[in-house]
């Protein structure tokens, strides 16, 4: 009887390590469609992108495709290039001060939701709308909104006795202009993930916090803003990431102008490749690979963050 | 008691005024959208579209309807590619579990952070040599890289909470892994199907970046570039323009009155595990 059991566990334990050893198989078949496309629609685009970044293209060059090897020079042209610094300079105050508006804004909109009121949860649902329209949709109507004669936002401001500003049309508002368009669209994402941090904290600790005597102030500083910090890095890390690669938005509603002055490295790079009628592809690609980098730097840094959490 | 219940109502009125304010741009671009044309520039700006015309949305009969058609075939095919590509992918990762899933895994978490501009740019060198650049396929393919990740993301998170009693007795009763991946893991796969169809269809919807680069000069361009040309040919007739984009904004206006609770949850899944 015992024998009979035992050497039953074992074809059971022989049969389930051949289901394995095939079943390691099995899965990659399952997974070679997504491998093979990673390769071909990822791998490859970005291996040109890299080659396009070490070669002196001409247009003619580009079609032929026997562009000479020029090493780092575009690299170098870039970096040497007067735009460099000012779209540097401008990727960065375009990421942070977005950033820093949305992730405040969408805190502060998350606790005053989280109090469970009437319509609260309709009323959260329709905050998501900017998030989800196309970023033409929302471009274009800020643009017509910031409109330096005929804008709503101007005439708002007349109201209270500001003169009109040149908002789109005027270097020293363009990235303003631009920013407070990417505040709106950033707002959603920050309230919503926010939102499902706060639902996470247990009341109990919010009670426990009362009967100490703590006030609202108190408790949101003492109990809610620590526990949430995990959410919060995840939230501001995405955020980095998201909004380092905006081109839609700028692009759309100033072109980088006037006179560079919303340039940022996403916008510099596509005007390299496609801006003009002489695209130079080198140095388009050259700009890029930052790009790639200085989103992969908080890339992983969220990536490190989210496994340390799990 | 009579205190809170003030307090509570006074809170309705202060999120519905919050709401007021994010949501004025949208009002706006309607407003505007049925605003005669010389009516725009009055001063002061008309609040209300008293005396309005629907002027805008016949230019979007007129002109945009095949813009449109394109988008909704982009944003189909985008759906029905990453669909296949990432159900399978999911299954893999959240029950078969192979030697160097994880690996897998995180150059899908890498593939998400990559910005589109630059794909773009290496996609457009290697259409040009391929000659399918201006093509609706070509279009597609491109489209599917912004949503494949997240889509892998979103079936092996979804996949990994389905019990495993339930894959072992399709296996014992015979069925094979790919009979059990069809008839017993896809059924029961509903919500995460229609999430990840949801944010294909709506990312493809709204591609710009793609459709600039490597639709820019086709015959079949997208709704985002209709758009963008009306703003470009600088016809200044800003009803048609906001009227085109009222039309674009549908999708997801539908998509959030008909599927709330799967647009939450996917904006969420990326950023938060529970």
């Amino acid at each position: 009887m015992t024998t009979e059991v035992s050497s039953l566990v074992r074809t059971r334990e022989n049969t389930a390590r051949v289901r394995r050893g095939r079943g390691h198989w099995t899965a990659w078949a399952f997974l070679a469609p997504i491998v093979i496309y990673l390769l071909a629609f990822y791998a490859y685009p970005l291996y040109r992108n890299l080659d396009l970044s070490l070669r002196h293209y001409t247009v003619r060059s580009f079609v032929q495709g026997d562009a000479p090897f020029s090493g780092l020079d575009n690299y170098r042209d870039v970096f040497a290039d007067p735009a460099f610094g000012p779209a540097f300079l401008h990727t960065l105050t375009f990421t942070v001060v977005s950033i820093a508006f949305q992730f405040a804004i969408g805190l502060a909109l998350a606790v005053f939701f989280a109090q469970n009121f009437r319509l609260s949860a309709t009323l959260r649902a329709l905050f998501l709308v900017p998030w989800l329209l196309p970023l033409i949709v929302s471009a274009s109507t800020w643009s017509w909104m910031l409109n330096s004669d005929s804008g709503i936002v101007n005439h708002a401001l007349g109201l209270i006795g500001v003169d009109p500003v040149n908002w789109l049309t005027s270097p020293d508002w363009a990235l303003t202009s631009v920013i407070i368009a990417n505040i709106w669209i950033g707002i959603p994402f920050n309230l919503v993930v926010l939102y499902s941090g706060l639902q996470a904290i247990p009341c109990e600790i919010y009670e426990a916090a009362a009967l100490d005597g703590a006030n609202g102030r108190q408790r949101f500083w003492r109990v809610t803003f620590p526990l949430l910090r995990p959410v919060s890095a995840i939230t501001l890390l995405l955020g980095l990431v998201y909004t380092l690669k905006v081109f839609d938005l700028i692009w759309i509603m100033t072109k980088g102008g006037p006179a560079d002055a919303s340039t940022t490295f996403a916008t510099w790079s596509y005007r390299f490749s496609f801006g003009s009628l002489l695209p130079e592809f080198g140095p388009g690609a050259a700009v890029g690979n930052l790009l790639i980098l200085m989103a992969l730097f908080f890339g992983l840094l969220y990536i490190r963050f989210q496994r340390r959490q799990a | 008691m009579r205190y809170a219940a003030v307090l509570r109502y006074a809170k309705t009125v202060l999120g519905l005024f919050f709401t007021a304010i994010m949501l004025f741009p949208v009002y706006w671009m309607i407003n505007v959208s049925f605003t005669r044309d010389n009516d725009m520039r009055a001063d002061p700006p008309h609040l209300f579209p008293w005396n309005g015309t629907l002027e805008g949305y016949r230019a979007v009969f007129e002109q945009q309807l095949p813009y449109l058609g394109t988008s909704l075939v982009v944003g189909l095919g985008t759906v029905a590619l990453t669909l296949v590509l990432s159900a399978p992918a999911g299954y893999a990762l959240a029950k078969l579990r192979p030697k160097g899933g994880g690996a897998l895994s995180f150059v899908l978490l890498i593939a998400q952070m990559i910005p589109g501009i630059i794909m773009a740019m290496g996609f457009y060198a290697i259409y040009l040599r391929l000659g399918v650049l201006n093509t609706v396929g070509g279009l597609i393919l491109a489209d599917s890289t912004i949503a494949v990740p997240f889509g892998v993301l979103i079936f092996t998170a979804f996949m990994s909470g389905i019990p495993d009693e339930l894959i072992n007795a399709a296996l014992i009763d015979g069925a094979s892994k790919w009979r059990t991946f069809v008839s017993v893991i896809l059924p029961v796969s509903r919500n995460a199907i229609v999430t990840v169809s949801l944010f294909a269809f709506l990312w493809a919807w709204s591609d710009f970046v793609f459709a600039t680069t490597l639709d820019g000069g086709g015959d079949a361009q997208p709704i985002t570039l209709g758009i963008y040309h009306y703003i470009g040919n600088n016809n200044q007739q800003w009803n048609a323009i906001m009227a085109t984009a009222v039309v674009a904004s549908i999708p997801a206006t539908l998509l959030l009155i008909l599927a709330q609770r799967y647009v939450a949850a996917g904006v969420t899944a990326g950023a938060v595990k529970d």
